[in-house]
């Protein structure tokens, strides 16, 4: 249980949280028409003669945004229903060309699954989905091109969208949030949504309501299209705020839209239940009911790839990795994908076992280039250093040929310009001195050029040994093997 | 010229077309004079000479390479809400002013790939609502046929009005219509001509405009069977741009016309018997009962119980559809877009659809609106779908006893002007012998099987199972040939 309360004059509040994702499916075309989906098109350059409501024309399904959903059902471990059906949702507006969006109402395509959220230090939460069902997207409405007219572009007008719908299950901003990335973690493994919120293509209604901890459920307000995760958060804190103030005054809640706006930090009412459209449902007599077979969803199941729990289990238990890092690794499928690599490319050429070079090049990773990459403000998709590269580099350290030190520099050359590690400490002249003479030849030179600080170390200076080795590093240009300095260094200032 | 060639059917110009007798561009220019000398009739609503000819020159083109089709340099009209690329295509609606789709529907793309020859486009009652054609925004359709020794007009039925008009009145070969309820078969009978509606699915509704996407179909109106046979052969088709037509084979519907009913088993509807109904009406429908017997079938008696619910089952569902159908004529992709003064999308909605609708197809959008509403939906539109399915099980069962079933087309003659059109639910019984067909999605003809007590011409109604046209044009076969209905209306117009 989340221990999250919204504190009032008369005592401590719970906040319930549902959410409903749109998330557009990745397809070749759109959901009833042939038009293509790709983003940032010329206004209206993608828009089918159905897209547009000709008089006369007829949705046809997609099959592969069916096929996408079910994917996503499955992911989830969700009921998939083999027969669902697609009905119209009648309203008018001037970005819907139809009158009616076609949604699917009684019968969704996909039922009930779990989205399984990481609270951070090892804790879980089962959250619920009700259901998924596929629908159109409207078009988009400008109303900032010309002093009088709305502009309508119908490019998005038909996209496939799945709508994900939680039960009322969450606590917390934080779960909310934890809910929303896992979603968005879980649709871009398997690749139907590409999750990328800022350009629309994953957006979230947020139902919200409080109660006293035990009550029954309160009523609750919708807080249409918020478009990222930090908003969803704050949009949740502000509204179950506002709730609270206004049960405290003695006032109740109406059931309502509202709208979140990111620069005054509040919700405002769109439209109340009086104003609510009727949106006269049925099911839209130009399409058959949707139905499939068995080996459809048998296809759909082995096509997806292994998901980020089994994933994250996986790097625990047999690579010996802890949860934040193997949670860190998972969330991005890229993550983990050039982790894996990273592991059995350095395994491979360290001739050890993958859970004996695991924990390496996790901490190479997560520390390392993450901190580069996000110094430099990119991701992990166009990192300069691929992960065999990395595996290169990490090998040079496990054979001994340079030290963890040196292999910082050249880290930073192979960011810089993508070379190759070993080119580098080649043409730098890098390479470990691991030369039992020629390492006491430099100790000998420094012991010789330090007298006073000998005196002192054998008076019982015991710190000034490091002062030595790093005379020693710093006449190698900090080639020297450091383990072979400490070794040969003491027995001689022992004298 | 040797005959009137708009006298010739289109079976007999097929072949006379093939042996060279006359050219299509000889045909379809005497049809281009009919329709311009069928103005009074006001079937027409838009005239395509221009391309009639093209496409009769690029027939004969065809014939003298003997690659002929079905429908090769035929002269066919097309009812106006069957889109046809490049020219007016508004179903009779002042809200689709000015539209001309980039497209073509695929019922008539099949006709022209069959060679047919496009005249222009027919006259309907608006949105193919209505049942006298007096909807359309263009104005009403006039019978050819007048009652005899009579020069008053007549409604030539609805919503093919022009397409029935054009056909009787010898402006067109055939037709194109669409039947939602009855809107091919009752003016079929009003004018003497042969209509077939189809099973639901077997024509494409790919660019028809939508009136009750789960009933309409689009079929032919002819002047017999047997071009009725030929042109439905062209018409139909599997399409994968329609999600609702199915795909089976096209049969040789000219071929089921054998002329050979002997053995097979005719129902008679016993609800179809109607209290109040014109003796002349029980009397045609007697008189085909005894040509089925004399052509050697059996006639049973049947039972469709739940008959009498299909015209409250049919006002719902239609309705319903058509609401939601209609939501896109809304001023802002096309067409009429009247907005007021310094008005807002509210205020365009309102008058666009207040100036560019009729009554008859705002008072249908109402009802839809209505029987879908929350708290209203279980106690109409899901009560009306149950009903519904209890219709077409009535023809299930029927259909296991028998092979096609006779009954009136329509409960009267054709009418005068204005005689129901102030009276929704007398111009909504016009159609209680073609509805519950349509909601079953099966087939239906109407037969010319006589003539009224003052001259106007009845007709007879063949329903089939579902795919079963075959059986339907075979009966309706021995029908024409029992009736020998060879009455034409007087050439008032020309």
């Amino acid at each position: 249980m989340s221990d999250y309360r919204i504190q009032g004059a008369k005592g401590d509040w719970e906040v319930v949280v549902g959410l409903e994702v749109h998330a557009q499916v990745i397809s070749n075309a759109k959901l009833f028409s042939g038009a293509s989906t790709e983003f940032g098109a010329e206004p209206n350059a993608q828009v089918s003669l159905v897209d547009a409501a000709m008089p006369g024309m007829l949705p046809t399904i997609n099959g592969e945004c069916v096929r996408q959903a079910v994917r996503t059902g499955l992911a989830l471990g969700a009921q998939i229903n083999k027969f669902s059906v697609f009905d119209r949702k009648n309203y008018f507006y001037a970005d819907l060309p139809q009158g009616y969006q076609i949604s699917q109402f009684k019968h969704p395509v996909v039922g009930e699954g779990i989205v399984l959220l990481d609270l951070g230090e090892g804790k879980t939460k089962e959250v619920g989905v009700e259901r998924i069902h596929l629908e159109q997207d409207a078009g988009k409405s400008m109303h900032d091109q010309h002093p009088q007219f709305t502009y309508v572009d119908l490019n998005r007008s038909g996209v496939a969208l799945m709508e994900i719908v939680s039960m009322p299950d969450m606590r917390s901003p934080d779960e909310a949030g934890a809910y929303l990335t896992k979603l968005r973690s879980i649709v871009r493994y398997i690749g139907s949504c590409d999750g990328n919120m800022e350009q629309g293509s994953m957006r979230a209604d947020v139902n919200v309501s409080v109660r006293k901890p035990g009550d029954e459920l309160g009523t609750r307000c919708e807080i249409k299209n918020v478009n990222s995760i930090r908003f969803v958060r704050q949009a949740i804190e502000v509204e179950a705020r506002r709730q609270v103030d206004i049960i405290e005054a003695g006032g109740t809640i109406d059931q309502e839209t509202r709208l979140f706006d990111p620069n005054k930090g509040e919700t405002r009412s769109m439209r109340s239940k009086e104003e609510a459209h009727d949106y006269r449902y049925f099911p839209d007599p130009d399409l058959l009911p949707l139905e499939f077979d068995d080996a459809f969803i048998e296809a759909a199941q082995d096509s997806l790839p292994e998901l980020p729990d089994v994933k994250k289990a996986r790097f625990m238990s047999a690579l010996g990795l802890n949860d934040y890092n193997a949670g860190v690794l998972v969330a991005e499928k890229e993550q983990a994908d050039y982790f894996e690599t990273l592991v059995a490319a350095l395994a491979k050429a360290a001739k050890k076992d993958e859970a004996a070079v695991a924990v390496k090049a996790s901490n190479w990773l997560t520390g390392d280039l993450f901190g580069a990459l996000n110094k430099a403000g990119k991701t992990i998709a166009n990192s300069p250093v691929t992960a065999e590269q990395g595996a290169d580099l990490l090998v040079l350290i496990e054979d001994g040929t340079i030290s963890g030190r040196i292999a910082k520099d050249v880290f930073e050359i192979m960011f810089e310009t993508g070379k190759d590690a070993a080119a580098i400490v080649e043409e730098k002249g890098l390479k470990q001195v691991s030369d039992t003479g020629a390492i006491e030849k430099i100790i000998d030179e420094v012991i010789a050029a330090n007298p006073g600080q000998l005196e002192q170390y054998r008076a019982g200076k015991d710190k000034l040994l490091g002062f030595f080795v790093g005379q020693v590093m710093k006449a190698t240009q900090g080639k020297a093997n450091p383990g072979m300095v400490n070794q040969l260094l003491k027995p001689k200032l022992d004298g | 010229m040797m005959t009137d060639l708009t006298k010739l059917k289109i079976a007999d110009a097929r072949d006379l077309l093939k042996k060279g007798e006359f050219t299509s561009r000889e045909l379809t220019e005497a049809h281009i004079a009919a329709v311009e000398a069928s103005g009074t009739l006001n079937a027409y609503i838009e005239k395509t000479p221009d391309i009639a000819l093209a496409q009769a020159d690029a027939a004969d083109a065809v014939i003298r390479a003997g690659g002929s089709k079905s429908m090769t340099g035929i002269p066919v009209g097309i009812k106006d809400l069957f889109a046809t690329k490049g020219v007016h295509t508004q179903a009779c609606s002042h809200i689709l002013d000015g539209f001309k789709p980039e497209y073509e529907s695929s019922v008539t793309q099949n006709l022209w790939d069959d060679g047919a020859v496009m005249l222009g486009k027919l006259n309907m009652d608006e949105f193919a609502m209505g049942s006298s054609n007096e909807t359309s925004y263009y104005g009403a359709v006039k019978n050819p046929w007048r009652a005899e020794g009579s020069n008053n007009n007549y409604v030539p039925g609805g919503s093919s009005g022009g397409s029935v008009a054009s056909v009787a009145g010898y402006a067109a070969m055939g037709a194109t219509a669409s039947d939602t309820g009855g809107s091919i078969r009752q003016p079929a009978a009003f004018t003497g001509t042969f209509g077939m509606k189809p099973t639901y699915g077997r024509c494409s509704r790919y660019g028809m405009v939508a009136f009750a996407s789960s009933l309409d179909q689009a079929g032919p109106i002819t002047r017999d069977v047997r071009d009725g046979a030929i042109m439905l052969g062209s018409m139909a088709g599997y399409d994968v741009k329609d999600s609702t037509s199915v795909d089976i084979p096209v049969p040789n519907f000219e071929a089921a016309l054998t002329g050979d009913i002997r053995g097979m088993k005719i129902g008679i509807p016993q609800e179809y018997h109607l209290a109040g109904m014109p003796g002349e009406i029980e009397a045609l429908w007697h008189k085909g009962i005894e040509w089925m017997k004399a052509a050697g079938a059996e006639v049973v008696d049947i039972n469709l119980p739940h008959t009498r619910y299909a015209l409250p089952t049919y006002y719902i569902v239609a309705p319903a559809e058509a609401s939601s159908n209609l939501a896109r004529y809304d001023g802002v992709k096309y067409g009429l877009r009247n907005v007021p003064d310094g008005g807002n999308l509210d205020d365009m909605y309102y008058t666009t659809r207040g100036e560019g609708f009729g009554e008859e197809v705002k008072r249908r959008i109402m009802i839809g609106t209505y029987v879908l509403s929350a708290g209203y939906y279980d106690a109409y539109y899901l009560k009306a779908q149950k009903v519904r399915r209890l219709i077409a099980d009535d023809f299930k069962r029927a259909f296991e006893k028998v092979d096609a079933i006779l009954t009136p087309t329509a409960p009267s003659a054709a009418f005068a002007f204005g005689e129901k059109s102030n009276d929704p639910l007398a111009m909504y019984l016009n159609d209680v012998f073609t509805v519950p067909a349509s909601l079953a999605g099966l087939p239906g003809s109407s037969v010319p099987a006589g003539l009224s007590e003052n001259g106007l011409p009845l007709g007879l109604q063949v329903l089939g199972k579902a795919w079963d046209e075959e059986t339907v044009f075979r009966v309706s076969g021995v029908i024409e040939e029992a009736a020998a209905f060879s009455a034409q209306p007087e050439m008032w117009w020309r």
